[in-house]
């Protein structure tokens, strides 16, 4: 089987997005999107990814409308520190975070994550101290930023086990 | 674009209403490129566009296409995740270089590199 389907969820998630363009179920476009996705799993192959266990996916959906809703109260947060740009300055700053996650794709996702909302960005990570080094627009709240990326560690940290 | 008339009222107001909101949250954005100051800050900026104002168009997006052809359309999802989830790559990436040249310069506003720990560095 391993043989066949090297990474069976880049797989699925590939051949998903296939049916997701052409919006189809029709057998010929199944039956192009398992070709397709075998494939480039074989091409995935050659990149050699590190592999992540997903323990426990069935917490990604609720996951990802939490953060989607910080997403949308960062916008709201983001968008009044620039209309406020000129009469009160907001005071930005660099911190750094502790972390304590091990897996290199829990890693990524946790920095693009933290990247995608705005007001965070993550900088620079040190492997070798564990150190996140990001930037925020609102330094005032650091204790909240900390305890927003501690939270998602926790959750990524429960999701790939 | 004659067959959007077929949309119903309360669909098209809807619609009006998260177009109108993502391009607002898109310009505010732009206008953050603008007006923040130092180049750190500036990266929070296009994000605002990236994150909100595309998950809000491809909703009204979504929801226009939906009522007129009486289906669910999913595939904006894509469009959604790939935008946020590739955004970010590229200013980690334009931070990253910042940071460097910063350091590189002597700048006394950026944090030092961490040092290695004393029993590595020691040799």
């Amino acid at each position: 089987m391993r043989t066949w389907f090297p990474y069976p969820l880049l797989s699925t998630g590939l051949f998903l997005m296939w049916l997701l363009l052409n919006q189809s179920v029709a057998p010929g476009s199944i039956l192009l999107g398992i070709v397709v996705s075998t494939g480039l799993a074989w091409v995935a192959l050659k990149l050699q990814p590190r592999r992540s266990h997903l323990g426990r996916w069935w917490r990604l959906p609720g996951f990802g409308l939490a953060v989607v809703a910080d997403i949308a109260r960062s916008n709201l947060a983001v968008a009044l520190i620039i209309l406020r740009a000129r009469r009160r300055p907001s005071r930005a700053g660099f911190m750094t975070v502790d972390l304590d996650l091990e897996d290199e794709n829990a890693l990524a996702l946790l920095a693009c994550i933290v990247t995608a909302t705005p007001g965070t960005a993550c900088l620079e990570f040190d492997r070798r101290s564990k150190v996140l080094l990001l930037h925020v627009l609102d330094i005032e709240n650091e204790e909240l930023w900390r305890r927003t990326v501690k939270h998602y560690e926790a959750e990524l940290k429960e999701i790939f086990q | 674009m004659s067959h959007l008339t077929d949309l119903p009222p309360w669909a098209a107001i809807a619609v009006c209403g998260l177009m109108l909101l993502g391009a607002a949250i898109t310009l505010v954005g732009s206008l953050g490129l603008l007006r923040l100051p130092s180049f750190y800050e500036r990266l929070h900026a296009p994000t605002m566009a990236t994150s909100g104002g595309t998950i809000v168009i491809c909703l009204a997006s979504m929801l226009c296409f939906a009522v007129l052809q009486s289906r669910w359309i999913v595939h904006e999802l894509l469009i959604i995740f790939f935008v946020t989830v590739t955004t970010p790559v590229t200013l980690m990436l334009l931070g990253q270089a910042a940071l460097y040249r910063d350091r590189f310069e002597d700048r006394k506003d950026v944090p030092r590199k961490p040092r290695p720990a004393p029993d590595e560095g020691a040799l």
